[in-house]
């Protein structure tokens, strides 16, 4: 299967916020921030159709999501995840002296992971917690 | 019959708008609709009135589940903990009211905790910046009257602030730009085209990541000195273009958020971006501001510097404050695994803190004030349900200008539940027994 690099990045979308305020529990905060947004000429190099769930993994963690065709692109090599438990699986802790982790910039690869369910959000955390993700 | 409520206070963003109105049942329970507000303000009340809301605290026990306790045995649970632990976090504290927050503080100094609020995972770099070379800043009436050259650097006010150019920044009529939208320009540099990137008069699609070189060659293109054909990049002749449009307006902000702060090069970034301000005060009038998140996260840092004289990552364990931020900041705590309990007020790292920091707050003792189910309260040990500041009780916040704002209270909370101060100050009293204060 093929693999790609990606500079990762999260933020704010307007879902995000509503999602978040409707419920961290609820399915609707997954289909807002479970996702990744890629640009057209990733999915090609990628070769999968748009909406399919794929494994991205950081030096720091591992997470499946829903891959999207972006909303707010292009942006070829770059992938956004909006902010959330799932893009923070990934990202790097590290402050450098300032308490503000890396958030924007992680290099990440992405893969199809088809058949991998995307966890609930409360759910991720705790099994992540427990060590069983 | 129904009444409104007008003059609403919206509990989200940092816009911290004050022209909602909401429509409730004459007996003051129900929120029925919410108008003026954008889609995450008018979720914010609605969500509040969710049948399924959890009312009362509960505790989780060895096999995940959760066990209904009342608010005193939640408040002796609460006290022990902080009371007892030797390092304690108390992160959180934007999502709450200035009252709560200083009631707060008075725990922490007894308790020698280390007091953290959500800066540490977005604005708390620009707060070290301002400590390096200061900010020369505004009011947003001011950009609305007056400012009439907007940038947007590394933020998306359609997605995050998404009424903050239909009230402040782009499409109102001021005193002085009486054409609304048509008396600005609006320049956006972000690495992705975002719908706010979408309505500028000009985008800089900068390389993720490399703003501090952009923010540099502006300062080199002020001052008309030879530049390098492309710059992070964006070519030379728009880089100029884009810095002819600074100069030229008549009074100028740049609105900045999380794609700088959080990028690598973190305060330095915002250093820069300060200095470029700097730099254009001597062709005509600008302003620089941060894009600040949570409703009162200014407010939090307010209320922290007035108190122990910093605004984030303060560290009271040596029983006085200290402040050093990469040492008692609470992901470089958690992380190090240094502290052992954590309470967690009006914010969720759990589902914002890297992993890593979470999984230590999973580890230690850990209480959670929440209205909301959120992953923080679900790797907590103990989850307080509280009323909604801003719906549910009124209260100080402070928008992103520094601009104090009093929420006001629409509905009352369900039956028998408590708002923060009022809990806190149930912990507080039994803090004082425990310690023996008098
Ligand atoms: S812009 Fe912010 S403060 Fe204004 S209504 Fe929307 S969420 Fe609330």
């Amino acid at each position: 299967m093929a693999k790609i690099t990606l500079n990762l990045i999260s933020g704010r979308t307007i879902s995000q916020g509503v999602a978040m305020e409707g419920g961290k529990e609820k399915d609707l905060y997954r289909k807002a921030c479970g996702i990744i947004e890629m640009d057209d000429a990733d999915f090609k190099k990628l070769g999968c159709w748009k909406n399919t769930n794929v494994r991205v993994t950081s030096p720091y963690g591992t997470v499946i999501v829903k891959a999207q065709e972006t909303s707010q692109g292009p942006h070829p090599g770059v992938g956004f995840i909006p902010m959330g438990p799932w893009a923070n699986q990934l990202v790097n802790p590290n402050t450098y002296s300032t308490g503000m982790p890396t958030f924007k910039g992680t290099p990440v690869e992405v893969e199809v992971a088809m058949d991998q369910p995307i966890l609930l959000g409360v759910e991720l955390v705790q099994k992540a917690c427990r060590g069983e993700v | 019959m129904t009444k409104t409520v007008t003059d609403v206070v919206c509990p989200f963003c940092g816009t911290l708008c004050d022209d909602l109105e909401v429509s409730v049942t004459d007996d003051g329970k129900q929120i029925l609709d919410v108008y003026n507000a954008c889609a995450i303000g008018a979720e914010k009340f609605l969500h509040s009135q969710a049948k399924d809301r959890i009312t009362r605290p509960r505790l989780q026990q060895p096999d995940g589940t959760w066990k209904e306790i009342s608010y005193e045995e939640a408040a002796d649970y609460t006290a022990k903990m902080l009371a007892g632990a030797k390092k304690p976090l108390m992160y959180g504290w934007s999502s709450t009211n200035c009252e709560a927050q200083s009631m707060g503080h008075e725990i922490a100094e007894m308790c020698c905790a280390c007091v953290d609020n959500t800066a540490a995972v977005c604005h708390g770099t620009t707060l070290i910046a301002v400590q390096d070379i200061g900010l020369p800043t505004c009011t947003l009436g001011e950009v609305k009257n007056r400012a009439d050259t907007i940038i947007f650097w590394g933020c998306n006010p359609c997605h995050a602030h998404p009424r903050h150019m239909s009230r402040y920044s782009i499409f109102p009529r001021g005193f002085f730009t009486g054409k609304g939208h048509k008396s600005r320009k609006l320049v956006v540099v972000d690495p992705r085209v975002t719908d706010t990137a979408k309505m500028a008069d000009m985008h800089l699609q900068v390389t993720q990541g490399q703003d501090y070189e952009l923010l540099n060659a502006f300062r080199v293109a002020f001052r008309n000195e030879w530049l390098p054909d492309v710059v992070a990049g964006i070519p030379k002749e728009k880089i100029i273009e884009a810095a002819n449009i600074m100069k030229a307006g008549r009074f100028g902000i740049i609105f900045f958020g999380m794609g700088v702060t959080q990028s690598l090069g973190k305060n330095h970034n915002i250093d820069e971006a300060i200095a470029v301000t700097k730099d254009l005060n001597e062709y005509t009038k600008f302003s620089i501001m941060p894009m600040r998140g949570h409703y009162n996260v200014t407010g939090s840092g307010e209320v922290l510097a007035w108190q122990f004289g910093y605004p984030y990552s303060v560290d009271l364990t040596r029983g006085f404050p200290r402040y050093n931020p990469g040492d008692t900041s609470s992901i470089d705590l958690l992380t190090r695994g240094e502290i052992d309990a954590a309470f967690v007020i009006g914010s969720d790292p759990g589902a914002h803190f890297p992993i890593s920091a979470v999984k230590q707050i999973a580890k230690v003792n850990s209480v959670c004030i929440d209205p909301h189910i959120t992953p923080t309260s679900g790797v907590s040990k103990l989850h307080v349900p509280v009323a909604f500041v801003g719906v549910e009780t009124g209260g100080n916040a402070y928008r992103m200008d520094n601009v104090p704002i009093d929420c006001r209270k629409v509905v009352d909370p369900p039956a028998g539940m408590l708002t923060d101060e009022e809990f806190l100050t149930m912990v507080r009293d039994r803090v004082k027994k425990l310690k023996g204060v008098a």
